[in-house]
């Protein structure tokens, strides 16, 4: 029984094609790789390779045939090849299955390997459990927020050390990597005292050079190490952010659960002072966007000691936004050894019920005082300061908003497509009815930083704006 | 090319006095491996043709002497990674035919249970590391490979592969000069096969010697026949020596050669078809291997049982490939991330 050959699709989109010439006639000898024909598409000329041997016994269609059809026979070649050609000749069992295919379980090899994946503190999710990503509406209840016990000062910077040097203390796996962070001790001081407890080979300078450094960390942290990667700031971190998202972020879902990123990319984000355009950009609605990443942005000691930790243990690729100006701030802390915030728990910072304001990182300040402000107007503003960007507490927010009816976001970012704008969108879809108000979002405005101080100060929320705002929501 | 080909080869033979990189069994046995990387890779291009495997699709034909010598080298523990011109890493280092074509149909049986495709495979359990899609990309990842095994202590090694294309990527010299200042294990495999898409490394690089692009970091390179199994094995092992005794990186130009197009909709109209018919009938490195077993004593009916075995395996690949279910639409939603335990 002879082989069909058949019309070659030669791209993706390829329904048809002219059989321009053929370089082989019937009765001859034809061997895998020989190049038998030459097609025409619309964008070239092709040659079509000898898949099988043996001799050609019929050309089916002749050169300088149009609109031959892909997967249609051209011609037949004889059998005698070694080993036989069972199968090759697609008929019409070849074609993709249409019908829905049955529950899929993984073949016997890739459930194997998958089980050797002992590094992580984890498995892969899967099955229907999780219909759609955990930000959305409704799904987690609102749990009331654990006391942690005696606190005492600190600041936001120190939170952020001692954050790291617990769980390098704990794991053996974890280290800091990032320019400046060992013998100088860290560009903001945060890795202060951490070489001297842990060592070069855990506290690891690296040079000027975020895309190799960044793409390093991640293919450590595929064999199961956990790289704490400091970006001096965050500008910095768009030299590396393919390695962020093509790497880290993606690759578990490429390699269908097998290989994991246990990464922390953390370090100030967002505007300083004075430091104009290329050093003052937030990047939570950046990284925010992609599936396959998670994104905390703290705002008090509290915050940063608890989420650093919860980020460096969690088996995910995890960003962690800090600000600058927060580092030297100083807030009441837990003492506890096993203190740690989760990541995806918003919290109530201040109770009120008239208007809900949802902040994190630094806006989280800005809206604690015009609280103060708004409470001496006899307006009681709920300040929500969200921890998590992604994933979002939505159901925090939302039962907030079906108490107070009116929500403000603040935030430094810039207006476009911001994580305002992702609150207002949830908080349609899950509590319309509850809105008394269209949303109003107070947030960074759509220029790059300028210099000038009078500018800067312009171009950042202020106080003013979000009492504004939440004048226009409750309508006084 | 030819000529730097000869040149390798020709050092080789001239060393009379030492071993031959390879025994006959070995040299039988990576026989055997590119020959299935051979006929996986056109029956792939079968199954391209016939719209079983859509996308990208990037073939393997002609440089399969490069993966196997190398992995020859290799000790359990040693990781893989490269582009995504990728099916012959994967079943270089052992992955199963099967997995992988599934794989490139798109299927639940596939290695990524079909979420990953050509370009994206995986497997932690042969100490492949993909498979990954964006030029240059992989090199900084695979320095990462060397960085885990300087930081747990190993004598591992991380062979780290991209195309001449890739090579001027910059973060390919970032990985340099990090894999130099902390001398990580890692080998640097440049596979030169002369065109980086449709654009000849003459076009593309100032450079006229790839091997010695490591230089200005102290990082020792070698131009390598990488037609030639029994060369690129004997220039390997050199390799992994230096890493494995705590060197640094290693770097070696692979010169080789694809056959087939950038990917299989590249009408391959940068280079003539002399071009290619020339390397095919003087330097295939298939052919060359089976001269050489020939040579060694064995004869036809052993190779030709050998070719049988290698067309069963492929077969029951492509067969396994169509008859493996699409993934469940659930899959959709897995894997994104991972749950903490």
């Amino acid at each position: 029984m002879g082989v069909e050959i058949l019309m070659p699709a030669l791209s993706p989109t390829m329904t048809e094609g002219k059989l321009a010439r053929w370089l082989k006639k019937e009765g001859d000898a034809v061997k895998s790789g020989d190049v038998i024909a030459e097609i025409e598409t619309d964008k070239a000329t092709m040659e079509v390779e000898a898949v099988d041997e043996g001799t050609l016994t019929k050309i089916v269609v002749p050169e300088g045939t149009e609109g031959v059809a892909v997967n249609s026979p051209i011609a037949e070649l004889d059998g005698g090849g070694a080993g036989g050609s069972k199968g090759t000749a697609p008929g019409q069992d070849t074609a993709m299955p249409q019908q829905p295919a049955p529950p899929a379980a993984a073949s016997p090899e890739v459930g194997e390997v998958a089980k050797q994946a002992e590094d992580y503190g984890a498995v892969a999710q899967r099955g229907a459990d999780r219909k759609e990503g955990a930000a959305k509406m409704g799904e987690a209840a609102a749990a009331p927020e654990k006391d942690w016990g005696p606190t005492k000062p600190m600041t936001v910077r120190e939170a952020l050390r001692d954050a790291m040097a617990l769980e390098m203390r704990a794991d053996d796996k974890v280290f800091l990597m990032g320019e400046e962070v060992a013998q100088y001790q860290g560009a903001y001081k945060i890795s202060q005292g951490l070489l001297d407890e842990f060592g070069a080979r855990r506290v690891i300078d690296t040079p000027i050079t975020e895309h190799g450094f960044t793409g390093m960390a991640v293919g450590a942290a595929f064999t199961g190490l956990k790289p704490i990667v400091e970006f001096m700031t965050f500008n910095f971190s768009m030299q590396a952010i393919d390695q962020i998202i093509n790497s880290a972020a993606k690759t578990l879902y490429m390699s269908g659960g097998q290989l994991g990123c246990p990464i922390v990319f953390r370090g100030p984000n967002g505007a300083a002072a004075r430091v104009a355009a290329q050093h003052s950009q937030c990047y939570a609605s950046w990284y925010a966007h992609v599936p396959g990443l998670k994104v905390v942005a703290p705002w008090s000691s509290a915050d940063a000691k608890g989420l650093l930790r919860a980020a460096i243990r969690d088996p995910n690729p995890v960003i962690v936004l800090e600000n600058e100006i927060l580092y030297g701030h100083t807030f009441d802390c837990p003492t506890a050894d096993d203190f740690i915030v989760p990541i995806g728990k918003a919290k109530v910072e201040r109770a009120g019920k008239d208007v809900t304001i949802v902040a994190y990182s630094i806006a989280v300040t800005w809206a604690m005082q015009a609280a103060e402000e708004l409470a001496k107007q006899g307006i009681e503003a709920e300040v929500i300061n969200l921890r998590s960007i992604r994933p979002l507490d939505a159901e925090t927010i939302a039962e907030s908003v079906r108490k107070t009816n009116r929500l403000v976001t603040v935030e430094e970012g810039w207006p476009y497509a911001n994580i305002g704008t992702e609150i207002a969108m949830q908080v349609m879809e899950a509590a319309f009815d509850w809105l008394d108000a269209p949303p109003v979002r107070v947030c960074g405005k759509d220029v790059p930083m300028p210099y000038a101080a009078n500018l800067e100060k312009l171009a950042l929320p202020t106080i003013p704006e979000i009492v504004d705002a939440v004048k226009r929501v409750t309508y006084k | 090319m030819a000529q730097a080909a000869e040149a390798t080869g020709a050092k080789r033979r001239g060393k009379a006095a030492s071993a031959p990189p390879m025994t006959q069994d070995q040299l039988l046995q990576a026989y055997r491996d590119m020959l299935l990387i051979r006929r996986f890779e056109e029956k792939a291009g079968q199954l391209y043709g016939m719209g079983l495997i859509g996308g990208f699709c990037h073939l393997y034909i002609g440089q399969e002497a490069v993966v196997v010598g190398m992995q020859a080298c290799l000790e359990p523990g040693d990781q893989v990674i490269t582009s995504y011109r990728d099916h012959g890493h994967m079943l270089a280092t052992g992955m199963e035919a099967r997995g992988v074509m599934a794989e490139l149909t798109g299927r639940a049986g596939g290695y990524s249970r079909g979420k990953g495709g050509s370009m994206h495979m995986f497997s932690r359990e042969k100490g492949f590391f993909g498979g990954h899609g964006i030029v240059g990309a992989q090199v900084s990842l695979g320095t990462g490979l060397a960085f885990a095994n300087w930081y747990r202590e190993s004598r591992n090694v991380s062979l780290t592969y991209f195309g001449e294309g890739a090579s001027n990527q910059g973060q390919v010299f970032e990985s340099f000069n990090l894999a130099a200042l902390m001398k990580l294990p890692v080998i640097f495999i440049i596979e030169n096969n002369k065109y980086g898409m449709g654009t000849s490394v003459e076009r593309a690089s100032a450079s006229r010697d790839l091997s010695k692009n490591g230089a200005a970091w102290g990082i020792p390179g070698e131009q390598v026949n990488g037609m030639d199994v029994m060369a690129v094995k004997e220039a390997g092992e050199r390799a992994t020596a230096h890493c494995r005794e705590g060197r640094g990186p290693y770097l070696l130009e692979m010169k080789t050669y694809r056959y087939r197009g950038h990917s299989m909709s590249d009408p391959a109209k940068y280079r003539t078809r002399e071009e290619v018919q020339k390397m095919r009938e003087q330097s295939d490195p298939i052919e060359t291997a089976r001269k050489l077993l020939l040579e060694g004593g064995l004869d036809e009916a052993a190779l030709k049982k050998i070719d049988d075995e290698v067309k069963a395996v492929v077969q029951e690949a492509a067969d396994f490939a169509q008859s493996s279910p699409e993934p469940d639409e659930a899959e959709l939603w897995t894997d994104v991330l991972v749950e903490a335990r």
